[in-house]
């Protein structure tokens, strides 16, 4: 899962696909903000293969705006104290495709 | 006091409060505030915003309950949005060090993240520049409080004034408090035309750009019977209107009592009258008001779902629903008649020049035989639960028509290796739409079951004017001598060759040629349900001696306008009375 990047500043980082059908719409997009709103860490995310800007993890219209389609490749990086539970659990949602039929 | 000028979409006069729904989207002037009013500024924002939250949580709320958790996903990421805090921050911001008016902090921000979806590649995602919209005119509407009400809260009648309704909007109205419609945009025909006067109450389209010179609260006249529409009227026009409103709505109710009577003419020739529908729940209505069927099921009007295509199981269910509604008269379905401005022109991303003349109705049917079939079958499927009847649209050669039926058998033959029950020997027809099938109809008799008439089509066709631009619209002519010549000879011919004939365009459902198409031979009129009443009323008053006369001096004219003119005389001496 996610690498402990520097102990000291409590910060971890993930890549993974997005895999179901969809992409991040409207209902992915929900549960990825709600579940990084579950943790104290801030959250990071670029869409590796659109190179575009990291965006705020928490925010609905932000991640909405990363064009993440099916197959492309994110890389979540989480900064706080629970940044590595953030990003297992990120990471974990988006490789199982939000719970959707891939 | 002004007046306006338009098409009628059904009779009637209503007098209301004026609702203006906005042209295309809310133009936020650039507006700084005083410093001093910043706080009040950001306040009116903050207010705004948790009243947006709260209502779209009261409403998504009320979509779970009634059409379940899929349509109510979208309006969470709504919320999401509202609740998103750079995004929160950025408004906030633009108030606080910029002075800017909520309104304009608002809108800039908004437009700003339209723009960046307007540059995505994929489809589904560029379609969430209206749900920004959407979001941004929550909150302005909150935040400029007024007239722009949301159609469904009403709190009492109103007429509705709007640039143009999208069919979903038109279709919704039942569920609300509007009173009367008046729109710049549309023609007779067009299918907001045809929801509208489903709905039954005034409407009066094609009015230019009525929704320009309106305000919300607007004292409004409709005039629908006039094809008028009266802005801040006169003491006097106002008590003559409520005088007008109170006698159409005695002489609808005297209507009601042609209800349980039959539609038989002076001289007792029977005229069967069927209705037309757009939704399945309809028949059963058409029946209520006299119907002896469903003389034209409008099928396309399954897409108008926030999902789209529909399946073939949701398809058979609103088939057979149609079909038991009647019970056990006929009901004649159309096949699909996408295309144009039916659905088909938002999903290609390439829109055709010309739709009209384009991939439209049974050639997109025919190009999309997966989707043609999976209807069919579902028809077919339907097709034992009463005397269902199917019939394909825009039939221009005879090699369509056997194309068309070739899959129909096909889809039959399916559905018996399956062990599924159908109608074997299920009538076929077509909709005569074009004057090549008009000029054709001979070689037609000899392959359908029935003909009906689309005269919507029809003139639009034989008259080369697209019925949905407004720029045109004066030349479609229902009362144009060629498309009366080409009723009489589609007519004719049919019963020569004893092929059952009907007419289902809206010219079936206006009072003005009732004598005429009863004269040229037409026993079998489909129409909206609302329709007819009145029709029936007329029928009853005429022999069909008389009507002949008439049809033979009708088709004696030159032009448009003595037609209509001879035609408006004939039906006064007729009902004197009636405020048609």
């Amino acid at each position: 899962m996610c690498k402990d990047l520097a102990q000291a500043r409590k910060e971890a980082s993930g890549d993974v696909t997005v895999v179901n059908q969809q992409g991040f719409h409207a209902r992915p997009v929900m549960r990825f903000v709600d579940t990084a709103s579950l943790f104290r860490s801030s959250v990071q995310v670029v869409n590796t293969s659109r190179d575009g800007d990291s965006v705020d993890g928490k925010s609905a219209m932000h991640l909405m705006l990363l064009e993440a389609t099916h197959g492309c490749k994110l890389r979540i990086t989480t900064r706080g104290d629970d940044a590595q539970e953030a990003c297992d659990a990120l990471v974990a949602l988006v490789a199982s495709g939000f719970e959707e039929p891939s | 006091m002004e007046i306006f000028r338009g098409i009628s979409v059904s009779p009637g006069v209503a007098i209301g409060e004026a609702v203006v729904l906005e042209a295309e989207e809310y133009r936020i002037p650039y507006r700084v505030v005083p410093a001093c009013d910043v706080p009040q500024e950001l306040e009116r924002y903050l207010d705004a915003h948790k009243a947006s939250i709260l209502e779209i949580e009261e409403q998504s709320a009320h979509l779970r309950a009634h059409l379940g958790r899929d349509a109510a996903n979208v309006f969470d990421w709504h919320v999401g949005v509202l609740k998103d805090e750079s995004l929160n921050d950025h408004i906030a911001g633009l108030i606080k060090e910029k002075h800017a008016a909520a309104a304009y902090a608002v809108s800039t921000v908004m437009r700003s993240y339209q723009r960046r979806f307007m540059q995505m590649s994929d489809p589904l995602l560029v379609e969430r520049i209206r749900d920004v919209q959407d979001i941004e005119r929550r909150l302005l509407r909150h935040i400029l409080g007024e007239s722009r009400e949301d159609l469904a809260h009403l709190s009492k009648p109103v007429i509705l004034v709007a640039h143009d309704l999208t069919p979903t909007q038109t279709a919704q109205l039942s569920d609300t408090r509007v009173i009367g419609v008046a729109l710049d945009a549309g023609a007779a025909t067009s299918h907001t035309a045809i929801l509208l006067q489903s709905w039954g109450r005034p409407g009066v389209i094609g009015l230019g750009d009525i929704s320009t010179h309106l305000s919300g609260g607007d004292t409004v006249i409709i005039d629908s019977t006039n094809q008028l529409v009266i802005a801040n009227p006169t003491e006097a026009t106002l008590d003559e209107y409520r005088q007008r409103e109170e006698a159409y709505s005695r002489f609808s109710h005297a209507l009601d009592d042609f209800k349980d009577l039959p539609a038989v003419t002076r001289d007792d020739v029977p005229i069967a009258l069927y209705s037309n529908i757009e939704f399945p729940y309809e028949s059963r209505a058409g029946i209520a008001k006299g119907a002896c069927g469903v003389g034209l099921y409008r099928t396309e009007f399954l897409f108008l779902r926030p999902e789209g295509a529909p399946s073939e199981d949701q398809q058979y269910v609103a088939y057979r629903d149609a079909t038991l509604g009647v019970e056990g008269k006929p009901v004649t379905i159309r096949t699909f008649d996408l295309g144009a401005d039916k659905y088909t022109q938002q999903r290609s991303y390439e829109q055709e020049r010309n739709p009209m003349l384009g991939l439209r109705s049974i050639r997109y049917s025919l190009r999309n035989l997966d989707m043609f079939k999976v209807q069919l079958r579902a028809v077919l499927r339907a097709s034992v639960h009463g005397d269902v009847q199917v019939m394909f649209p825009l039939i221009n050669s005879l090699m369509e028509f056997r194309q068309a039926k070739m899959t129909l058998h096909d889809a039959m033959e399916d559905l018996e290796e399956e062990g599924i029950a159908v109608n074997r020997s299920i009538k076929i027809g077509i909709m005569v739409e074009t004057p090549a099938a008009a000029i054709q109809i001979k070689e037609f008799c000899r392959e359908v079951d029935f003909v009906s008439l689309g005269t919507n089509d029809l003139i639009q066709y034989t008259l080369a004017v697209d019925r949905g631009n407004e720029r045109v619209s004066q030349y479609y002519i229902s009362s144009h001598p060629a498309v009366l010549r080409i009723i009489r000879d589609v007519v004719r011919a049919c019963q020569q060759a004893e092929v059952e004939c009907s007419i289902c365009g809206e010219m079936a459902g206006q009072p003005l040629y009732t004598m005429f198409l009863l004269g040229v031979g037409l026993r079998t009129l489909s129409m909206a349900p609302a329709n007819i009443p009145e029709i029936k009323k007329l029928i009853r008053l005429v022999t069909v001696s008389h009507a002949r006369r008439v049809a033979r001096r009708t088709l004696g004219f030159d032009t448009d306008r003595q037609v209509s003119n001879y035609l408006r005389d004939e039906m006064r001496k007729l009902l004197p009375d009636d405020p048609i």
